[in-house]
């Protein structure tokens, strides 16, 4: 990392710290993106550095926002337990669905992870924990180590950045580390990784869990937010919007997942109140990303800058 | 044995037949997305969004056409829709083709994927923006209502549904023939196994592969137009019933179209089943079985890995 990406990152910490000493900006608005922001740099581990494209992470989203919100609703369990239990179901989910699902390639990939999510979708329908249709309503946020009241707004948004880069972090130091390494040679070129005698099968797993467990970590976030877990949670549509932001923010670049939640977010904020319009829109700018724009946002701005250099 | 198990053979024989329709329905579309795979190599995520497309042209056909034109008699029937919504899906999918997917053959087959899921998300969109998510009905045309009483078994056979399950056996096997007896078929084979060399012996093989895509969105469409009388109309029709044929085409392997129709025809008798003897798992079960699959056999029933 050279000191002009370290100044660019140390501004854009500083303007997330400064953010609740404002009033354009809506901290619940800035706490959603941050939750999509994680869970799209989680997904873009998985497909921009394994080049693994999976269709079914909202199963681990979802999952670890129905685990928490029950365990904290129910059972009364403090939010750092109730986001740590969210964490490792789906992590443990991520590893059986990862299992089954690396024993195919490319598009069977995506529709084996796809099902699969689908299948967690309908136990979501049907299991009597998760409230059916209603989903788990009115979770409270509660005391973070029996220390800081969350219901605050504000002490809630600097525990979700907190969260978030730590996340963050996590993601990037496992990019720029030998396994990080492992990970971009699968995705170039697979038999060559073979053939170098890397056991791929286990990298693209370990790839996988980690993806799913940090997605889960966005969910269980996003239900001490929003004090909701419901079956959106789980949708394909999620699935769907998480590969969106990564591609419209920059497959394969760290910053790319974050710029995109933020537009992808700040978008459907924008047409939440026109009905349908959103998913129409959302189909629009798939479109237009793979027929026009594949690099993505920061993409783009990296290859600008390279080619002035 | 039935007494004991607490199902009657008459329950028994109306669940098999609903599975039967259902399989019908997973066997026209896995065909088209295996027809589609061969030749593009892409999924068409937009396959159940088409489907959905073809009952809604029908019913709009049958119900909506009349006013929009200004002429009150004007209205198309079941079996003309039969014939002139697959070519209208057909030429949808041929201007696709023509003017998106064609730019993506040089890139990873991904990008098709979430290319079609983009269009997935805009059509069912409009049809969710313009007719909300309720559900249309769609009438079975006057030949075909009522049913057939078997008295020696005491099971009543709803006429439409044999038709359906007759006709769709009907279309994939004339598909399946076609495909592995004709010589077009061996066009359509070789271009599969080796489009470049097919190229060279002087068949033009953009246009079979533009073509290849217009048949198979043409199914769908069709698949849709049965649908119509037996499912209610309505926007969400076809992505829920898409990711259950991803999985029978995970399950079947997409190496060989009768693998496909038999899968699918296969996959919806199980379901049935599981209805009729445990009745929660009958959402889950195919997807059960795809992990099954997995485990045991990766590259699908009747595939092979490529």
């Amino acid at each position: 990392m050279n000191s002009k990406t370290k100044l660019l990152y140390a501004i854009l910490v500083l303007i997330a710290l400064l953010l609740p000493f404002q009033d354009f900006i809506y901290l619940v608005f800035a706490m959603k993106v941050l939750c999509f922001a994680l869970f799209a740099c989680a997904f873009n581990l998985l497909l921009g550095f394994t080049g693994l494209l999976s269709f079914g992470h909202a199963a681990f989203f979802g999952t670890a926002a129905y685990i928490t919100a029950y365990f904290c609703k129910e059972a009364g369990f403090s939010p750092e337990l109730g986001i740590l239990l969210g964490v490792v179901g789906s992590g443990v989910l991520g590893f059986l669905i990862g299992a089954l699902a690396i024993r195919r390639q490319g598009i069977y990939f995506a529709m084996v992870t796809l099902a699969l999510s689908q299948m967690v979708y309908f136990l979501a329908v049907q299991l009597p924990y998760t409230g059916g249709e209603d989903g788990i309503q009115g979770v409270p946020r509660g005391m973070l180590f029996g220390l800081i009241d969350l219901k605050d707004d504000v002490a809630m948004y600097y525990f979700v950045l907190a969260v978030f880069l730590f996340g963050f972090a996590l993601i990037m130091r496992a990019v720029h580390s030998p396994f990080g390494q492992v990970l971009k040679a699968i995705r170039e070129n697979e038999p060559r990784a073979i053939s170098l005698g890397y056991d791929v099968d286990r990298f693209k797993l370990m790839s996988f869990v980690i993806s799913a467990t940090l997605a889960g970590l966005a969910g269980s976030m996003k239900s001490l937010v929003f004090q909701l877990a419901t079956l959106t949670d789980v949708h394909w549509h999620m699935s769907g919007e998480v590969v969106l932001m990564t591609l419209l923010g920059g497959m394969g670049t760290i910053l790319g997942p974050v710029v995109g939640a933020g537009i992808v977010v700040g978008l459907q904020n924008y047409l939440a109140n026109i009905g349908s319009w959103s998913t129409i829109a959302t189909g629009f700018i798939f479109v237009i990303c793979v027929l026009a724009f594949r690099r993505g946002v920061v993409g783009e701005i990296v290859a600008h800058l390279k080619n002035k250099n | 044995m039935f007494e004991l198990l607490g199902i009657t053979p008459q329950g028994l024989v109306a669940q098999l037949l609903v599975g039967l329709i259902n399989g019908s329905f997973y066997a026209i579309l896995s065909l088209g997305l295996a027809i589609i795979f061969g030749l593009l190599n892409i999924i068409n995520f937009a396959h159940g969004a088409q489907y959905t497309m073809g009952a809604f042209i029908a019913w709009i056909g049958l119900t909506q056409i009349s006013q929009w034109l200004g002429f009150p008699e004007l209205s198309i029937n079941y079996w003309f829709a039969l014939i002139v919504v697959p070519l209208v899906l057909a030429g949808f999918g041929l201007i696709l083709e023509r003017t998106m997917l064609r730019r993506l053959y040089h890139l990873d087959h991904l990008y098709g994927l979430l290319l079609t899921f983009g269009l997935a998300l805009i059509i069912e969109g409009m049809f969710r923006h313009w007719y909300g998510i309720s559900g249309e009905s769609y009438p079975a045309p006057e030949l075909l209502q009522g049913a057939i009483p078997l008295e020696s078994i005491g099971i009543i056979l709803p006429k439409y549904r044999l038709w359906v399950v007759v006709i769709s056996l009907a279309v994939c096997f004339s598909t399946w023939y076609v495909i592995e007896r004709t010589k077009l078929g061996a066009y359509l084979r070789a271009g599969t196994e080796n489009p470049k060399l097919l190229q060279a012996f002087g068949i033009n093989v953009p246009l079979m592969i533009s073509l290849a895509y217009a048949y198979g969105v043409g199914l769908a469409g069709f698949a849709g137009v049965l649908a119509a009388p037996i499912f209610q109309v309505n926007p969400l029709m076809g992505s829920n019933l898409i990711i259950v044929v991803f999985a029978v085409v995970v399950i079947g392997g997409m190496g060989s179209i009768m693998g496909a129709i038999l899968t699918g025809l296969a996959l919806g008798l199980v379901e049935g089943l599981t209805k009729v003897f445990y009745p929660e798992a009958s959402g889950v079960v195919i997807f059960v079985i795809m992990a099954i699959v997995l485990l045991i056999r990766p590259a699908g029933l009747f595939g092979r890995e490529k």
